[in-house]
């Protein structure tokens, strides 16, 4: 068990009066039992907005409502937490043959946040890729017949040598075609690109947004705003092991270091600010995230 | 035909319409020849005896003059609806219309009789479909149980994009999600009624089925609408639209807020229906764009501040009305509609998502969920579905190929729409089609082959039978649902039940229920006692702005047009088109856009049609009179270009647009009524007709000018004669510039207009707070002291031309204060 606390900051600077808008903000650690609580979270908005609200969305994740007046030139927001996070528990795999997958989620009825046919289909932001699907085939190549899991593990450590880490290649608007011809990108093309690839397989996948603490090299300071709003897959195993995280920048099956805020089938079900605002391409704005292990 | 007694009539021989000949088709069910089901074999129902009479008595030429006579209603009125082109429907990134049209609506003059006992019967049905519907959608929005326990397919809601899931647990403040539905029924080959398509994102055709009535009562109803037709009584239509009307503004928590239809704008379909509906039930057209969101209320950007609305009648697609929470490439939308939905500060007829209940693969699964969710069967069949995705209905299909048609099972177009492309299963051979089964498994419905009545339609002059269905139309009133006591009818253009669809040459009938007893009379004109009133006088910001720039627009076509008549008359007299005059003329011209040496040039072409388009934004605040006035013009402009010649021909040709101009400014100047809107279309008039008086004698009656610019500045200001009976000795510039700059009295002058604006602007909202007056009234204000101070002397041409500027600003700051 882990206990952090996290701030994150974001600002916004305007060349002219902005006019009046409605933002939404998805930034908030969500509340899983048995995996992460929040012990407490407060976001301030500067200048304070005209209405500010919460609700949650259809996959659960908590929203920030907020309405900007117009005439602004600088907005600042900012979000201090505190999170409990427990590692995972290493369990035996557990996950369907991938060829069974389809049989189970035929039977399937339900409908909830957590169903994996939500997951299943091409979506807004991860259509169908060709060259991605023949790529993601070649997960199966080795050992087929093998477990889900390991489908998913072989395709997120062929993703990972296959793309570079690269930031300032690709936007949070870079579809995931344009990334992985480019074999370039950041966390965020690393996971759509899988998600894609994966439901090309008939894996349901899920696009994971949150934070991640980043580890200093040995014996040197943590850096303070190192640390980044994160993504990664979530990934459906069947009935018996259900959701499976993997983290395709990493390379790692998340534990203690990720922190989530939500899923959804793309970016744009999770994306952190959405609406007259963005976070795509911040040319006249800063973010930074700042993560430490509570005392 | 009588009545001239100088010249006795010869009576015309009665016209053959060709009943002895009606056959209905083999096997097909017919509306007025008995058949099994119907009526008696073989014979002419009763209930279409009076009508048939009343044809019988016609002649050809009476025939002919009551066609016309619906026909020219619905032209006067200007009843219309845009075809799409091939590459798509309403779009949300689409805010022009180039690739539609704008067509008249396609009435088939011999409406449809259906027997009252029957009506009754199918009505009690329709309601209790409209019960189920609303049960499920409850479901689908709330617990979801019938997929839980395995009834529906958890599939067809998860890749169906008409599940909205941010709508998922948004329960409607007043209990129920839908208030306004419509079905689409047909007569199967056994004579019974059953339910094509079910109707309940945003259904259309409401207002048109009334349009309808009106045209066809116009060919064969000699009487008014509602009173005795032909020894029968035909139920009327407006009680329905009285008691919606009702319910609508029953539905506020705030009886100060206000009602309105949410549009996608004038480019959609049936936009010329929305701006209908919103006239006839006096509430207000709103597009998104008009809608801002303030501590969770929907709030209507109007000249007068923002306005509350409480009650949105949708006619939008339902996942454009959020660009936040729902598509978020929509521009038509309104940021944050969803959350006032989800906070209960909105009813919303019907709520966005309400369109997941017109999928088609539904049909197939509405029968055994009707039972579960109320307890009752479906009185009324709809047309058979199977769903692909399990295996027996597959086997069902492999059985029986040749009834049945595939298309996608989340496809929500009508059985004959070729939208969705249905495919013949008959056309696979039997492993090609076992394979696209497999294959494509739940994404795919097969359903039975559409067979439908026929009604009789009128086809050069003669009855022949034609495939019919009918839309009916439900709504949600105090006393439950009510069903619309008519509706439209689409008959097919051929016998292939393909062509019902009007982009593919069908048409729309009335449908009249016939009933034995007295109906009521009552209309939608003569509120009884204690009827609500709606309040539809806010004006929107963006049609405010809408009617400034027609007044604009208008003015400054008509100076275009003035001045080219002056410059082809010079030229007609002088027989020289070189004169020193006309190259000032020119270059005014030109500064305008305008291509001196065309006739009637592209510019002024281009301006109408500016004119057009803002008058398109308003087609609910307009007279039909209005709206024919200005198409009318538009089309004698375009008629003109490229048939008139330089000179004579022109001037006449331009003077006849001249006074069509005068036409449309009269038809609005008299009859429109003294609001709010009409004080910003005539202030937009008198600002540009002021930028017009002083660009002319800037240039014209400049001291360095040619001579005859002084006298042409008269004529545009179409003062000759007041200037010869005031200064019929005198002359030059400085008479000239009192009269059309600074004679207060003189209706082309630029005082007489700044007099006007002011008077506008000190009535417009918020025109003066604490005794101060707001910045365009203050503008304006300048304006008319230095008018009314200065001399003819002081005025020359250099401040005519800071004149012009100020004007511009003024224009300016009514579009911030008012338009924003």
């Amino acid at each position: 068990m882990t206990i952090y606390n996290l701030r994150m900051d974001i600002s916004y600077e305007f060349a002219r009066p902005s006019g009046a808008g409605r933002q939404h903000f998805r930034i908030l650690p969500a509340s899983l039992p048995g995996r992460q609580r929040v012990l407490g979270s407060t976001v301030t908005l500067q200048p304070e907005p005209g209405e500010l609200g919460h609700f949650t969305d259809f996959f659960g994740t908590a929203v920030v409502e907020a309405a900007i007046p117009a005439g602004l030139t600088r907005l600042d927001l900012s979000l201090e937490a505190q999170v409990e996070r427990l590692a995972p528990i290493a369990t035996p795999d557990l996950s369907a043959n991938p060829g069974q997958l389809a049989a189970e989620l035929a039977a399937i009825r339900m409908i909830g946040p957590g169903s994996p046919l939500h997951f299943l289909q091409p979506s807004r932001r991860i259509p169908q890729v060709e060259a991605i699907s023949r790529f993601a085939a070649g997960a199966l190549q080795p050992h087929p017949g093998t477990s889900t899991r390991a489908l998913i593990e072989r395709l997120g450590l062929m993703l990972h040598d296959y793309m570079g880490f690269e930031a300032g290649v690709t936007d949070a608007a870079t579809p995931p075609a344009q990334a992985f011809a480019a074999k370039r990108g950041v966390c965020q093309d690393f996971a759509q690109i899988m998600v894609g690839g994966l439901r090309s397989l008939g894996v349901p996948a899920a696009y994971v947004a949150g934070y991640l603490r980043t580890q200093p090299p040995p014996g040197q300071p943590r850096l303070v705003g190192a640390d980044a709003m994160h993504a990664w897959v979530r990934a459906w195993g069947g009935e018996f092991a259900g959701w499976i995280d993997y983290d395709p920048t990493n390379a790692c099956f998340p534990g203690a270091d990720h922190i989530d805020v939500g899923m959804g089938r793309d970016y744009g079900d999770v994306a952190p600010v959405t609406g007259m605002l963005r976070l795509d391409g911040l040319q006249e704005g800063r973010h930074s995230v700042d993560i430490t292990e509570a005392e | 035909m009588n009545g001239d007694p100088s010249c006795p009539a010869e009576p015309e021989p009665r016209h053959d319409f060709g009943l002895a000949e009606y056959r209905a088709l083999p096997g097909i069910p017919d509306e007025l020849i008995g058949k099994d089901g119907i009526g008696k074999n073989g014979q002419v129902r009763p209930l279409w005896q009076p009508l048939l009479d009343h044809l019988g008595a016609m002649s050809s030429t009476d025939l002919n003059r009551a066609i016309d006579r619906a026909d020219l209603y619905l032209r006067d009125s200007g009843v219309i609806y845009r075809q799409y082109g091939t590459t798509g429907s309403q779009d949300s990134t689409a805010d022009s219309g180039s690739d539609s049209v704008e067509r008249p609506w396609p009435l088939s003059h011999l409406p449809v009789l259906i027997d009252e006992s029957d009506w009754t019967r199918l009505s009690a049905a329709l309601i209790q479909r409209a019960d189920v519907l609303e049960a499920l959608m409850a479901d689908l929005y709330g617990p979801n149980r019938m997929v839980a326990e395995g009834h529906l397919p958890a599939s067809l809601l998860a890749e169906n994009p008409q599940w909205l899931r941010p709508m998922v647990g948004i329960t409607p403040r007043l209990g129920h999600y839908l208030h306004f539905v419509a079905f689409e029924i047909g007569r199967g080959p056994d004579g019974q009624w059953w339910v094509l398509a079910d109707r309940t994102e945003a259904p259309s055709g409401a207002g048109y089925a009334l349009e309808t009535r009106v045209a066809t009562t116009r060919a064969f109803g000699p009487q008014l609408l509602g009173q005795n037709l032909f020894g029968q009584q035909v139920h009327r239509l407006a009680g329905f639209f009285r008691d919606f009307r009702d319910h609508l503004l029953a539905m506020r928590h705030d009886p100060g807020a206000l009602v309105a239809i949410l549009t996608p704008g004038p480019w959609n379909e049936t936009w010329y229906e929305q701006a209908w509906l919103a006239r006839y039930l006096g509430i207000s057209l709103v597009q998104g764009e008009d809608l801002t969101v303030e501590n969770g209320r929907i709030m209507l950007r109007t000249v007068s501040g923002l306005q509350p609305i409480d009650v949105l009648w949708r006619r939008l697609d339902g996942s454009f009305a959020d660009p936040l929470e729902l598509d978020p490439d929509s521009r038509l939308g309104t940021p944050g509609l969803v959350s006032v939905l989800r906070q209960g500060g909105l009813s919303m007829v019907n709520p966005p998502g309400s369109g997941v209940l017109e999928t088609r693969a539904m049909m197939a699964f509405l029968p055994r969920l009707a039972p579960l969710l109320t307890g009752e069967k479906l009185a009324l069949p709809n047309i058979a579905t199977w769903w692909c995705g399990g295996e027996a209905e597959r086997a069902a299909v492999m059985a029986a190929p040749e009834q049945m048609i595939l298309s996608p099972a989340l496809g929500t177009g009508l059985p004959y729409d070729r939208q969705d492309s249905p495919l013949a299963a008959a056309s696979l051979s039997p492993a090609a089609l076992r394979e696209k089964l497999l294959r494509e498994s739940g994404t795919l419905v097969a359903q039975e082959a559409v067979t439908l009545s026929t009604t009789p339609a009128l086809v050069g002059g003669k009855i022949t039978p034609r495939p019919m269905s009918l839309r009916v139309y439900l709504a949600r009133t105090a006393q439950g649902w009510k069903v619309m006591q008519g509706g439209f009818a689409r008959i097919g253009a051929s016998n292939d039940p393909a062509a019902l669809a009007m982009q593919r040459g069908g048409a729309a009938a009335d449908v009249w229920i016939i009933s034995p007893g007295n109906v009521s009379g009552e209309t939608l004109m003569n509120p009884r006692p204690g009827d609500n009133t709606a309040r539809s006088d806010e004006l929107p910001a963006r049609a405010a702005d809408n009617l400034f720039w027609l007044g604009r627009y208008v003015e400054r076509t008509e100076a275009m047009v003035r001045l080219l008549r002056a410059r082809h008359g010079r030229i007609s007299e002088s027989g020289d088109s070189s004169l020193p005059l006309l190259a000032e003329v020119n270059a005014l011209l030109a500064r305008t856009g305008i291509d001196p040496d065309a006739p009637v040039p592209e510019e002024l072409l281009a301006n109408i049609g500016r004119a057009v388009s803002s008058a398109a934004q308003l087609r609910d605040r307009f007279s039909a009179d209005g709206w024919a006035a200005l198409k009318d013009l538009d089309k004698s402009a375009r008629r003109m270009a490229g048939q008139v010649w330089e000179g004579s021909d022109a001037a006449q040709a331009l003077s006849a647009l001249l006074r069509k101009l005068a036409g449309f400014s009269g038809l609005v100047h008299e009859n429109m009524y003294r609001l709010v809107g009409w004080r910003f279309l005539t202030l937009g008039r008198m600002q540009e007709r002021a930028l017009s008086m002083a660009g002319w004698l800037a240039a014209l009656a400049d001291p360095d000018a040619d001579p005859g610019g002084i006298e042409m500045c008269i004529e545009l200001g179409d003062s000759v004669m007041t200037y010869r009976r005031r200064f019929a000795m005198s002359g030059g510039r400085g008479p000239v510039i009192d009269l059309l700059a600074l004679d207060p009295q003189n209706p082309r002058s630029i005082r007489h207009q700044v007099d006007g604006m002011m008077e506008m602007a000190r009535t417009l909202p918020g025109a003066s707070q604490d005794g101060r007056l707001a910045a365009p009234a203050r503008a304006i204000l300048r304006l008319q002291t230095d008018l009314a101070t200065l001399t003819p002397e002081a005025l020359d041409s250099a401040m005519l031309i800071s004149l012009q500027a100020r004007l511009g600003e003024v224009s300016d700051l009514v579009s911030e204060r008012y338009f924003r």
